[in-house]
């Protein structure tokens, strides 16, 4: 690849999540003003740790479908590359395989030919273990210290690659690269990087894209952004002519999900944007210059683990009997007592977890809730038991949903039943639950090296 | 005045599965200012409001949008782990948001 200063590289970001949705028009918006590649990010932690423990995808393979056939039809036509991150959501093994049997799909029906490049993203727990006693990891904000016995918890580990992996497999020849957890700023910075493009405006014209038109309005993650780099600025337009950019709107971005909105960080650097300019440019689009990159003194990259802590049932019910919401309480101890009576012997009382979700009292905030003056006249009740067995769970749940049902309590008017079930069966099983037992950054010499690439022919 | 009521737009989410933060955007200068400027308005404030240490809290004034940003840990486990109430964090911002000036 060619080195283009003075020049300028243009390419599209077809919406926030690849899945989510976005006016056909817009990506055919894109490519007749040029767009020299197709980038989306296709993944997340927002969902929760669930999807990277599980190896599923929170967004189904139709809705991927629909947004990538027409996305991977035009990149095949125009002769420019699509480039896919945090392929299958959470970028593990299974979610690049569920991504690719997608693609391939596509490929078949359409009758379609490229060069294909899969670049894996998952980590030994080994090598997590070395650096740990290496003292080469430390934690992502307030994530803590790293364990030995955190590592071994976990059963699938991931890292956010950079640009470098990207770029060889671009090298490479490839016309479309699969990616698995990615830097959601990799995706779109890694062609301008390797074309010789200001590495601080190529990742800060990235983080706006990544989102999509989010930084427009309308707002909305759901349709294409255009964006233009060039030696000392880049600037950003919706794909839909029905959207605007403005100075504010695209400043604004840098709040979103962002600790600080004056920098982020990615293992290229901390990438600061305290001193950047955000200018009208024409009607719909707005110039950005200014960003500055402060380069790591020792590269990193973040890796995300999860460990399954058991699996869990819930109930769900309403009640509305006054007396029984104002013995809320009562009713819970009476179930607690009553459950861990009935199963002693087969689990103890710390072998499992019993919570009570009261909407509509305190569901959404629990002890940090500050409105407690307001008895309401009807609340929705969650009972979730997580155990170390579907079965464990389901059977304490049974066992609350049952007692609580029936719990006395003084002054009892409801004598046959304390709650309204909406549903039967009135017990739902909801399978295994994770937690992200590691979200930690790991120093080394090399992180490229950890990002196996390989090519196909489709 | 609530927070609730000063802010033109008030939202929490997370930034990463351990860390929340909340943005109040402000309609004018002076909303911005009278609410950096408030003697209530205080790290101290927030980490007792939402359980979380003094010094873990962040005030941080992004002037070019009116925007006050306020990050803290999660106050509960992390995002989707057990006992939490909130995967995405979007519904955090009380009890900040009831906050008197």
């Amino acid at each position: 690849m060619s080195q283009a200063m003075g020049d300028e590289i243009r390419f599209v970001s077809l919406c926030g999540m690849l899945g989510y949705g976005y006016p056909l028009g817009s990506l055919e918006t894109a490519m007749r003003a040029g767009a020299e590649f197709v980038g989306v990010d296709a993944g997340s932690t927002d969902p929760g740790p669930y999807y990277l423990g599980s190896g599923t995808g929170f967004v189904r393979p139709l809705q991927v479908k629909r947004d990538l056939e027409p996305a991977l039809c035009a990149s095949v036509s125009h002769g420019v590359p699509l480039i896919i991150g945090s392929a299958g959501g959470s970028g593990a093994a299974p979610h690049v395989e569920a991504l690719l049997e997608v693609l391939r799909g596509i490929a078949r029906e359409r009758e379609l030919h490229f060069r294909l490049g899969v670049i894996a993203a998952d980590i030994e727990p080994q090598t997590v273990s070395d650096a740990l006693a290496e003292g080469r990891m430390r934690p992502c904000g307030p994530s803590g210290s790293l364990t030995a016995d955190a590592v071994r918890s976990c059963n699938r580990i991931v890292a956010q690659m950079g640009t470098g992996p990207i770029i060889a497999g671009l090298e490479g020849g490839a016309d479309v690269i699969v990616a698995g957890r990615s830097c959601d700023t990799a995706i779109f910075a890694a062609l301008p990087i390797a074309r010789g493009f200001d590495p601080a405006l190529a990742l800060h014209a990235a983080k706006i894209a990544e989102c999509g038109t989010l930084c427009a309005r309308p707002g909305g993650a759901n349709d294409a952004l255009l964006c233009t780099l060039r030696e000392h600025d880049f600037i950003v337009e919706p794909a839909n002519p029905a959207k605007s950019c403005y100075p504010d709107t695209v400043a604004a971005h840098s709040l979103y999900e962002q600790p600080d909105p004056n920098c982020f960080y990615e293992p290229e650097g901390m990438v600061d944007m305290s001193d950047c300019t955000f200018e009208q440019f024409g009607e719909r689009s707005v110039r950005v210059s200014g960003t500055r990159l402060v380069p790591a003194a020792k590269p990193t990259i973040k890796l995300e683990g999860t460990a399954l802590r058991g699996y869990r049932a819930i109930t769900v019910a309403g009640m509305r009997d006054p007396g029984a919401i104002a013995h809320i309480g009562q009713i819970e101890a009476g179930v607690r007592e009553a459950v861990s009576e009935n199963l002693a012997g087969t689990i103890e009382a710390d072998g499992y977890s019993l919570r009570f979700l009261r909407y509509g009292m305190d569901g959404v905030m629990g002890t940090l809730e500050t409105e407690r003056n307001t008895p309401p006249h009807e609340i929705g009740f969650i009972i979730e038991a997580i155990a170390p067995t579907q079965e464990l769970a389901d059977s304490v749940v049974s066992l609350a949903r049952s007692t609580a049902l029936h719990c006395h309590f003084e002054g009892r008017k409801c004598t046959a039943g304390n709650l309204a079930f909406p549903f039967s069966p009135s017990d739902l099983q909801a399978g295994p639950v994770y937690e992200f037992a590691v979200y930690h950054l790991m120093e080394l010499e090399d992180p490229d090296a950890l990002f196996p690439l390989r090519f196909e022919e489709v | 005045m609530r927070l609730y009521e000063c802010a033109k737009v008030m939202r929490s989410k997370n930034a990463g599965p351990f860390t929340l933060t909340i943005d109040l955007m402000f309609e004018d200068r002076e909303s911005f200012d009278r609410v950096l400027a408030a003697a209530g308005f205080s790290t101290g404030r927030i980490a007792r409001l939402y359980g979380v240490p003094e010094d873990s809290v962040q005030i941080c004034p992004f002037e070019r949008v009116l925007t006050v940003k306020v990050t803290m840990p999660r106050p509960g486990p992390s995002s989707g782990a057990r006992g939490d109430r909130d995967v995405y964090g979007c519904q955090q911002h009380f009890p900040l948001a009831d906050m008197v000036l």
